[in-house]
């Protein structure tokens, strides 16, 4: 490491630890204040009304906290609120409710355990990051000549008293001593201000099996909605296509039994009738076949499936795969009509000229990219069908992540957690 | 002509069989599963033999994986695939090699008897049979490209029968033209979209194919 890095490393490592000190101190001193005061007026009635936007602000704090871990010491403390339902109502009773659901939850208290963690020991940390790289300054400062000041009545720095130029000296020395503690050790100091936050913040056993029941139980209820949504499509199109065409077939066939020796001509062109119903027959279930499982996904799997998806397409399509080996069949399902469903949209909205899909798979991770060159303004909402389809990729824990700014170009990216063999 | 059939479902098994035969086709051989149809590959010497994609044991596409093997180790073995469905990624791969004597075919085709025993005729004597389908899938892709937008509704139609395998007899019987209109529109066709005419129906049809499925991995 030169000098200029050094000196860079130290002055970040102070700011740092000046941040997280001041907000220790000053932002978890404020909020556990607040917070004590609203909840206890709860008892008096006016504490329904603040305490909603206390506890908020400091589940803001937390997650300002959180964000620094995650970017100054990768140190990631998962969110353990509990989600708000979306029908809360609105007035007095609105925000009772918001106060006591909070109120109920764990991490509420967990927080409010941590505020006061914080301001104690997270602060005197951060500050020992700090003084780490101050208190040198200070032996600097005895011997380039503050030690005069000292001649009669020595001063301590650390363990050497400073009553001369050589004990000035001595002072610089173990004060740069400290410095390279400071620039050895710092980061690691602060990590470990990060890694006690985690300890309180991050949900615990309890809460992270709450979370993944309450996940399981929404996927689950999706999935079966889906499903049923599915099979009823499924029974319509039967019922209104290739059930009534082999219906007509039957009744023309019978027509053409009674008429073939009276009257051979319209036999014929029964006959004619009757196989035009069953080739009509045949393309509808083929259709039909498509929308259940395609057929080239059940022959050579997700890569060719997809590929022979973008062939059917108007529009110029590119097709990276780089899959090796087979997802489990619904895994594999699944993605494929994520990416014919986002392709349709591209089609359908975007105005697109150009579209790549791009396929890979690494780290247990089925990675789908699809980009398009036309308008964008796609988006996740209440309502789209990426939301509809964000919701069937959450039964096998998937993720949708679109970007879409106005004016293009369109990036939707599809994650699924899978093994390939 | 000798033929070996692999079809894996006993009623359109039997029936081509018979429907075979009755058009003076000698089958030498009917199998049911992928291990079987090599083995008929190996063993008989069929001019022809007519194969369904989807094939036991593994039921994926091991009848075209078979059909592709055997034409690896002969060139130009006539093979007419069929299938319940058609997909273009599939007709490249047959086409890929650029031996003619290929055929693909929906299954849905073995209901108008005379005109599949002609696209097996023409199967085996190396000629092509493409699906009206996936030549259609073709062309709607290219629809918007100009060469293809000049082309007279009449030449479309030409073309897509070209690209589908028929000679311009057959062509000019279907559209009921004489075969010199047909042939009159054909070398329009190949001005237009700048590609060198060929007296070799087969190669003519080739270089159609090739032609819609350019621009396009």
């Amino acid at each position: 490491m030169n000098g200029k890095k050094m000196l860079a490393e130290a002055g970040r490592t102070t700011g740092r630890g000046l941040v997280l000190a001041v907000t220790a101190l000053a932002g978890s001193i404020t909020l556990f204040v607040l917070s004590v005061l609203s909840i206890t007026f709860v008892l008096l009635g006016i504490g329904f009304f603040s305490t909603p936007y206390v506890l908020t602000a400091v589940r803001a704090h937390a997650n300002r906290r959180r964000l620094l871990a995650a970017t100054w010491s990768d140190v990631r403390i998962p969110v353990p609120y509990r989600p708000m339902p979306a029908d809360l109502r609105t007035g007095v009773t609105g925000h009772v409710e918001r106060t006591t659901l909070m109120l109920k939850d764990p991490a509420t208290w967990r927080d409010l355990t941590w505020l006061l963690v914080d301001m104690t020991v997270g602060a005197t940390v951060a500050l020992i990051s700090v003084g780490l790289f101050i208190y040198p300054l200070d032996g600097l400062v005895l011997a380039a000549g503050l030690w005069k000041v000292f001649e009669d009545n020595p001063f301590w720095y650390g363990f050497v008293p400073v009553d001369s130029q050589l004990t000035g000296l001595l002072a610089a020395a173990l004060g740069a001593a400290i410095a390279a503690v400071g620039l050895r050790y710092g980061g690691d100091i602060q990590r470990g201000h990060f890694l006690l936050a985690k300890s309180l913040l991050a949900p615990n056993q309890d809460q992270e099996l709450a979370q993944r029941v309450a996940h399981l139980t929404e996927t689950r209820h999706d999935a079966v909605d889906s499903s049923a949504a599915e099979l009823r499509r499924i029974e319509r199109d039967l019922h209104d296509g290739a059930q009534a065409r082999l219906v007509a077939m039957g009744m023309d066939l019978g027509t053409i039994e009674a008429l073939i020796e009276k009257n051979p001509a319209k036999a014929k062109e029964l006959i004619a009738n009757a196989r035009q119903s069953s080739a009509e027959a045949l393309t509808e279930l083929r259709d039909l076949v498509r929308g259940i499982h395609p057929p080239v996904l059940a022959e050579r799997g997700l890569g060719d499936a997809v590929k022979a998806l973008a062939l059917r397409l108007p529009v110029e399509t590119d097709v990276q795969v780089d899959l090796r080996g087979r997802a489990d069949a619904p895994v594999e399902s699944a993605a494929y009509f994520a990416v014919s469903e986002i392709l349709t949209n591209a089609i359908k909205h975007s105005n697109a000229d150009r579209i790549w899909i791009d396929m890979i798979h690494s780290d247990s991770m089925l990675r789908v990219a699809i980009g398009d060159n036309g308008e964008g303004g796609a988006k996740i909402g209440s309502g789209t069908g990426l939301s509809g389809l964000e919701r069937r990729l959450g039964t096998f824990d998937g993720i949708l992540a679109v970007s879409s700014p106005e004016g293009g170009p369109t990036m939707v990216t599809v994650e699924i957690p899978c093994e390939l063999s | 002509m000798r033929v070996v059939l692999a079809e894996d479902l006993f009623l359109l098994r039997d029936g081509l069989v018979r429907m075979l035969e009755a058009y003076d086709f000698e089958v030498l051989a009917a199998v049911e599963t992928g291990p079987e149809l090599t083995k008929a590959f190996a063993e008989l010497e069929p001019d022809v033999a007519v194969v369904d994609v989807r094939l036991p044991p593994s039921h994926t596409d091991e009848g075209l994986q078979c059909a592709l093997a055997a034409r690896r180790d002969r060139p130009g073995l006539p093979v007419l695939v069929l299938s319940q469905h058609v997909e273009q990624l599939y007709a490249r791969e047959l086409l890929a090699d650029g031996n003619g004597g290929i055929g693909y075919l929906l299954k849905d085709r073995v209901f108008d008897a005379d005109q599949f025993i002609d696209a097996v005729r023409r199967v085996a004597a190396g000629g092509t049979a493409m699906d009206p389908q996936v030549i259609q899938q073709l062309l709607s892709r290219r629809a918007q490209d100009k060469p293809i937008g000049q082309l007279t509704p009449r030449e479309r139609e030409v073309m897509e029968l070209m690209a589908q395998g028929r000679s311009n007899a057959a062509i000019a019987s279907q559209l009921v033209v004489t075969e010199r209109a047909v042939s009159k529109h054909t070398s329009n066709i190949f001005g237009k979209l700048g590609l060198p005419v060929s007296d070799d129906d087969n190669r003519r049809v080739l270089a159609v194919i090739a032609y819609l499925d350019r621009g396009q991995q």
